[in-house]
């Protein structure tokens, strides 16, 4: 491994600790108050003496985002799949789905509520509902952007739609719809939290839901820095992923250094 | 020669007979027979209808005025016996070239069935074309590994893996340096040459045109018609030396004016 790769390997850690070095240190020259701006040594101290509760929570929030996010790409994939297949869909859905997508979602947590509950249900579903429309939009564009020259050669050989569908559209959508996971998985983070922060008595939105109540500052931004590790450890499960699955479109020497 | 191939006053709108009465006329009233075995080159203005020539013949769309019959019968639905290939090569990036040239052997009866259980022979058999294009040995790359020519070539090996009995070219030549065409057009003289397959070359490119072909048809500016018919009388093999000759420059320039005059 030569310097440069050596480099590239430290760098997120070194960035990390500036970060958290001038953190520090603004707070400290400015002598901010903890409950206005804690220190990171003082949310590394919270984190320590909460641990059991940060953790069985972080647990919690994470199993409800999974969950929420696999039923995201199930129901995405099957209508961006519906979306691509058929103009008629398309045009009839797309407007449905701008306009739904532009609802925010802690609005629809109170209507959850009200039929679910509160608690573990609102949460999964508020986390699916926020993170499945980039998934449709991105394996509909996959098929979208098929080649015309493509579906000549194949049409002309007597394929069948589906044909077509199965040897060229999906394949082809792989990458889009494996990029629209990195988005999808950290929006569905966000819907979660949100509700579990509106509407529950677990999970790491709660948590600091409570905190913030009991003035407990230095354990709100605990919260937010479990959460900020369970979105970065996600991210990077989904591009390894995206990389194992379709390595033949990523080949690019573009940004190498 | 007999019309494997016949267009009879065929005429087609852009977007299909669906684009109704206000559609633009791509071609009107085009009237061209292509004899069984033969190479036929048509050339024109760009935005001619050569594509949609294309599109007729092989069954993609059909005409709202006139006849097109491929091997005798009324082209309904596309013909199945026909291989295409583009400017653009359009090989699947997530398969090997191997892998791309048995893409049509998944789809067309009756090797879409036989296809897994002689695996080897089909492997075998496209391999063997791999190897008369020039391209032994580059089966397991992938075509982005592959220069623009090489991709051609393994492009044109997927128009021809089901053995059709016509193979169809759109400026297939496009986008290739004068070197790599120039060889190309020995592969695809060599390709005709042992296989007795009928070929229908759009193209631009006189010289091309004139260097493969049986007959060149010369086609209007839009909406297309035919304008002129030229045969192609040089004697074959036909080498590259030939193009350098006074005969091959005379009909070049020949097609030259009909051109011009289309333009006009």
């Amino acid at each position: 491994m030569n310097r440069a790769n050596v480099m590239i390997r430290l760098a997120p850690w070194l960035f990390t600790l500036a970060l958290l070095l001038f953190w520090e240190f603004v707070c400290r020259a400015f002598k901010i108050p903890e409950f206005f701006l804690p220190t990171p040594t003082a949310v590394a101290g919270a984190i320590y003496e909460f641990w059991p509760a940060i953790y069985r929570n972080s647990w919690i929030t994470l199993q409800t985002t999974l969950i929420g996010f696999g039923l995201a790409v199930g129901f995405g994939l099957l209508l961006g799949l519906a979306i691509g297949w058929s103009r008629t869909i398309y045009a009839g859905l797309y407007p449905l789905m701008i306009g739904f997508n532009a609802i925010p979602k802690v609005a629809v947590v109170p209507i959850l509520v009200l039929w679910f509950g509160i608690g573990f249900v609102p949460a999964v579903l508020t986390a699916f509902l926020i993170s499945f429309f980039p998934i449709v939009v991105n394996v509909a564009t996959g098929l979208a952007t098929i080649e015309p020259e493509m579906e000549d050669v194949l049409k002309a050989l007597g394929a069948s739609k589906l044909d077509i569908m199965r040897k060229v559209g999906i394949p082809r959508s792989l990458p889009y719809f494996f990029g629209s996971l990195k988005i999808a998985i950290t929006l569905a983070f966000v819907g979660s939290v949100i509700s579990e922060s509106v509407a529950s008595n677990y999970g790491i939105g709660n948590l600091m839901l409570q905190a913030q109540a009991q003035f407990q500052v230095p354990l709100i931004f605990a919260g937010l820095i479990a959460l900020a590790v369970e979105g970065i450890v996600m991210y990077w499960v989904m591009a390894l992923l995206e990389q194992r699955m379709t390595g033949w479109a990523q080949r690019s020497d573009f940004a190498q250094n | 020669m007999s019309g494997f191939i016949a267009l009879d006053g065929v005429s087609h709108r852009y977007g299909g007979i669906q684009a109704g009465p206000d559609g633009v006329l791509a071609i009107q009233d085009l009237t061209l027979a292509v004899g069984r075995g033969e190479f036929a080159a048509v050339v024109g203005p760009s935005g001619c209808g050569k594509s949609t020539l294309m599109k007729l013949v092989t069954g993609l769309q059909f005409p709202f005025a006139g006849h097109v019959t491929v091997g005798g019968e009324d082209v309904h639905q596309p013909v199945k016996i026909a291989g295409m290939a583009f400017q653009a090569p359009t090989l699947l990036p997530w398969r090997t070239t191997l892998e791309n040239l048995l893409l049509p052997l998944e789809i067309v009866r009756p090797h879409r069935g036989e296809l897994r259980r002689n695996k080897a022979a089909y492997v075998e058999r496209a391999e063997k074309l791999l190897a008369s294009v020039g391209l032994a040995g580059f089966g397991s790359k992938y075509p982005w590994q592959l220069s623009g020519g090489m991709q051609q070539r393994a492009s044109l090996c997927r128009a021809l893996i089901h053995e059709p009995q016509l193979l169809m070219l759109d400026e297939p030549f496009g986008a290739l340096d004068a070197f790599t065409r120039e060889e190309l057009w020995c592969v695809i003289r060599d390709l005709h040459a042992a296989r007795g397959i009928t070929i229908i070359f759009v193209t631009h490119d006189l010289r091309e045109a004139v260097f493969l072909a049986d007959r060149v048809f010369v086609m209007s500016a839009r909406p297309g018609r035919i304008l002129a018919e030229r045969t192609i009388d040089l004697p074959r093999p036909r080498d590259l030396e030939v193009t350098f000759s006074s005969a091959f420059q005379d009909i070049v320039h020949e097609l030259r004016d009909h051109i011009v005059k289309a333009r006009q």
